[in-house]
């Protein structure tokens, strides 16, 4: 039940291909981690939609083998 | 929506109660950091809510997941809506904006 921040990173990527992502690993267990996710995807769009927009790019593994995503996201300034 | 029986109860939980938090564990004793987290800022800002303990059924901590379509506990709805997860309440707390809408909503909030 483990994911490595880069495959996060990437799933991200796929569903948004401008977005800035960082990814911090907050425990070192592959369970915990936080992202930032800065993507013109979001203009427009609550607080809410935006976060199940990125939990979609990662096709279901949230909440499966992703414990815990601190998830903080923006449009570009 | 599929007619999953526990979203009867969800239904019922969220329109009799102005507040509520599905979460893990209960108000008195949560049993998870992020669960926690909410009922430290709904105790601070001084709301009252019912707290929902999913882990008594596995039924509903699927069927909440579903019925918000959000992969995570604790989830918060005020007024039958869903308002966010841990990340989202936490940032609105800090920003003002959970006050803001509680009052917007009508829930009286002692803070």
């Amino acid at each position: 039940m483990a994911m490595d921040s880069g495959e996060i990173e990437r799933l991200i990527k796929e569903a948004f291909p401008d977005a800035k992502v960082t990814i911090e690993d907050l425990a070192g267990d592959g369970d915990h981690y936080a992202a930032h996710v800065i993507s013109e995807a979001f203009k427009g769009k609550s607080r809410v939609q935006q976060h199940q927009m990125v939990y979609k790019a990662l096709q279901g593994r949230m909440g499966n083998q992703l414990h815990a995503l601190a998830l903080q996201t923006g449009v570009p300034a | 929506m599929s007619d999953n029986p526990a979203f009867e109860q969800i239904k019922k939980d969220v329109a009799e109660n102005d507040v509520v938090l599905f979460m893990k564990g209960s108000p008195a004793f949560p049993q998870c950091g992020f669960s926690a987290t909410v009922v430290q800022v709904l105790n601070h800002v001084g709301v009252k809510f019912k707290g929902v303990n999913v882990l008594e059924s596995m039924e509903l901590r699927q069927g909440v997941k579903e019925f918000s379509n959000w992969p995570t506990i604790p989830q918060l709805y005020v007024k039958g809506e869903f308002v966010g997860g841990c990340d989202i309440i936490r940032e609105m707390f800090q920003t003002g904006e959970l006050q803001t809408l509680l009052k917007e909503k009508g829930v009286d909030a002692a803070a």
